[in-house]
């Protein structure tokens, strides 16, 4: 059976607030619209107004509102009709939600789930394009989490809303049309996915490749390519961007000796540099090659079609990515 | 004990909605009561003066010596299950919603024993228990949070309400006006009360204000201007706004009041204003000195029972600071606590990462 992104989330939405009353939807427009982009989509005619709440386009306010109600003991899921607009209120995500727990020596617990899409949309132009995860990836206190598949997006969102702490979930909108097989485990009201793990999504001994949310459609797109020119490589879906699973990253460096990391976002202090510093400090003496990091150009994402393109990572720049973590020589293009 | 009926020292003004009655019921218990907490509090304050100027106290430090009654008066109308949420200057509400002097010293001082550990510091005070939800850094972002809280109780049916407070300061933050439109909209039990002490740190309420009646800055939601240097009118106006609150939705409360201390233990407080306009409040609007005078004209307690129970204060205060020194350090396990409720034994690391690594409970 298949099932689209947009769906999981939504049946994950669905059957969390019908097993938990504490758990309420606010946003903009995720009522009477039925979600920007029809994620919340029948939940206000099932759960009335009281627990699907539309919200005027007011970010720091409504956020704030939502941490709030967590500081009392509800459960919200605030939408953000993009990350984009998270940066509005960010403090409330990072000073109110992130820290209050350790603030209050446990005393006040936080447990709301902040999600959306996240990163680059296409030809949006630079303020609705760009990617959270290392954002918010290097705030203590907040969970992070990027999911990639319909799997993914079911159980690390019914996982988000039943975790005690502010989470931030990154989800893509290129995702949210696509399908993806979903078994009947995956499908029980019962699925969660585990929050600091990452899912190794193809096996493989010659090249570790990293990746997260749209990306690991591309590493596996580039895994299949490699494999024809004798390349196997390993596909790492991180899920969990904090905590980082190092530990599955550093098992996996350790087998195959080489590493790509991919991501959307801007390259300087990214993820990728995080999980590359953490191979240096575990894994020195594993690695063949040095690291490979991929990632979004290091400019505010242009409009052009042509020049988005080259903003972006492309499959073409992973194969060629890892082939270098592998010594293979580059063909030249068009070189005669 | 009797009821007593006591006059506002001045009337309330209202914006939008009617002004309670002047009058306000009192009893000799309750004067009593203000009194000596109110003392409790300036004693206390004055004591982490001098003990931030001897260096126990570190950071930042906010003290509420001048605008005691706000805190008597709105704890005197409320229960513990209504919440309030305040900014940085909360040792105060803290100590009123129930919490000890001890918790209070050893948390300035950084112990073990302080009310969050020692985490927290002066502007991190909680006490979730009493309904009291900080002590919050970030100028403004207490208004939201409170509003969440209020949301919180509304959704649970809870029937009580959430006090806000903030500063003439924070009045004019965006997200103050965020809060107050979808409280208004969603008709949410809650109560913005801000402390005009009218210096938002050394800018004067003019200055930074086109608008300075901020009872009335909501527009269409009501608002209330109250002595805030009374504290029976305090009181008189939170159990008014209680009842609006829970029937109508949002109100503002403007508190007139002043504070003694500068802004922080960094600002002498007197750059920005006289030295007369303090000693001038101080002899005229106290609201330590009223709640004395009342009980003296009332014949509650003579002048020696009433410098008698200064005197007991001061010595709580004493015996609290005194065992708070001897309170111990939080022991370095406690610098990877409470970063999470579920860290799923996450690692976490310290400055020199192969030196300290924890395991996160």
């Amino acid at each position: 059976k298949e099932m689209t992104v947009r769906d999981a989330l939504n049946s994950a939405l669905d059957e969390e607030m019908s097993a938990d009353p504490k758990v309420f939807l606010m946003g903009e427009e995720v009522g009477e619209y039925q979600g920007a982009y029809k994620i919340t989509k029948g939940l206000l005619e099932k759960y009335g107004p009281e627990r699907v709440l539309d919200t005027p386009i007011t970010e720091a306010g409504f956020t704030g509102i939502g941490v709030g109600a967590a500081y009392h003991g509800l459960k919200p899921v605030v939408e953000f009709m993009t990350f984009n607009f998270s940066m509005q209120a960010i403090d409330h995500i990072i000073n109110s939600a992130a820290k209050t727990n350790y603030m209050s020596a446990g005393q006040i617990s936080v447990p709301i789930v902040f999600r959306g899409p996240n990163g680059a949309a296409a030809g949006v132009g630079a303020q609705h394009s760009q990617c959270y995860a290392a954002w918010y990836g290097a705030c203590p206190g907040l969970k992070v989490l990027a999911p990639y598949s319909s799997e993914d997006a079911r159980g690390l969102l019914k996982a988000a809303i039943r975790d005690p702490d502010p989470v931030v979930f990154l989800e893509n909108e290129l995702l949210y049309g696509e399908s993806f097989p979903v078994s009947a485990e995956v499908l029980d009201s019962s699925f969660t996915a585990p929050i600091g793990k990452a899912k190794i999504e193809r096996e493989g001994e010659d090249v570790t490749i990293t990746a997260f949310s749209k990306m690991v459609g591309y590493a596996l797109k580039a895994a299949e390519v490699l494999s024809k020119e004798g390349i196997s490589a390993e596909v790492i879906n991180l899920r969990s961007i904090r905590p980082l699973d190092r530990a599955t990253i550093n098992a996996s460096v350790r087998k195959t000796n080489r590493l790509v990391t991919v991501e959307e976002g801007f390259p300087q202090h990214g993820v990728g540099a995080e999980i590359c510093t953490s191979v240096v400090e575990e894994s020195f003496g594993y690695l063949d090659a040095p690291v490979q990091r991929i990632a979004g150009a290091d400019i505010p994402m242009p409009y052009a079609a042509n020049l988005e393109r080259m903003a972006v990572p492309q499959v073409e720049d992973i194969i060629r990515a890892a082939k270098r973590a592998c010594y293979r020589a580059v063909p030249l293009a068009a070189s005669g | 004990s009797a009821t007593l009926t006591v006059e506002t020292s001045v009337p309330f003004t209202a914006h939008n909605c009617d002004e309670p009655s002047r009058s306000v019921e009192t009893s000799p218990k309750e004067l009593l009561g203000f009194f000596r907490s109110m003392a409790l509090m300036r004693r206390m304050e004055i004591a982490a003066d001098s003990l931030y100027k001897a260096k126990l106290i570190r950071g930042f430090c906010h003290l509420y010596d001048g605008q005691e009654a706000v805190a008597v008066g709105m704890e005197a109308a409320i229960t513990r299950k209504d919440a309030i949420i305040t900014a940085y200057r909360d040792h105060c509400t803290f100590l009123c919603r129930g919490g000890t002097l001890l918790e209070i010293f050893a948390e300035l001082m950084g112990r073990q024993g302080g009310c969050s550990r020692g985490k927290g510091g002066s502007m991190h005070f909680y006490k979730k228990d009493a309904g009291f939800y900080g002590g919050h850094g970030i100028v403004g972002a207490q208004v939201p949070l409170g509003c969440g809280v209020a949301f919180a109780q509304k959704y649970s049916k809870d029937g009580t309400a959430t006090f806000s407070l903030y500063g003439d300061g924070a009045a004019n933050q965006g997200q103050l006006f965020e809060a107050l439109n979808i409280s208004a909209l969603w008709d949410l039990p809650a109560i913005f009360v801000c402390e005009n002490n009218h210096y938002g740190m050394g800018t004067a309420e003019w200055r930074a204000a086109k608008s300075p009646a901020y009872y009335k800055r909501g527009d269409y939601v009501p608002g209330l201007k109250v002595d805030g240097m009374d504290a029976l009118a305090v009181k008189q106006a939170c159990k008014f706004a209680k009842e609006h609150a829970l029937k109508n939705g949002p109100i503002i409360l403007e508190m007139d009041t002043y504070r003694y201390h500068g802004h922080s233990m960094s600002d002498p407080g007197s750059t920005y204003r006289t030295r007369d306009e303090i000693s001038g409040v101080r002899q005229e609007r106290d609201p330590i000195e009223r709640i004395r005078k009342l009980v003296l004209s009332y014949d509650l307690a003579t002048e020696k029972e009433l410098k008698d129970v200064e005197k007991e204060v001061r010595k709580e205060v004493d015996d609290a600071i005194a065992q708070a020194k001897e309170n111990p350090l939080p022991d370095p396990s406690e610098l990877f606590t409470n970063v999470y409720v579920k860290g799923f034994g996450t690692e976490s690391y310290g400055a020199d990462r192969k030196e300290v690594k924890a395991v996160l409970p």
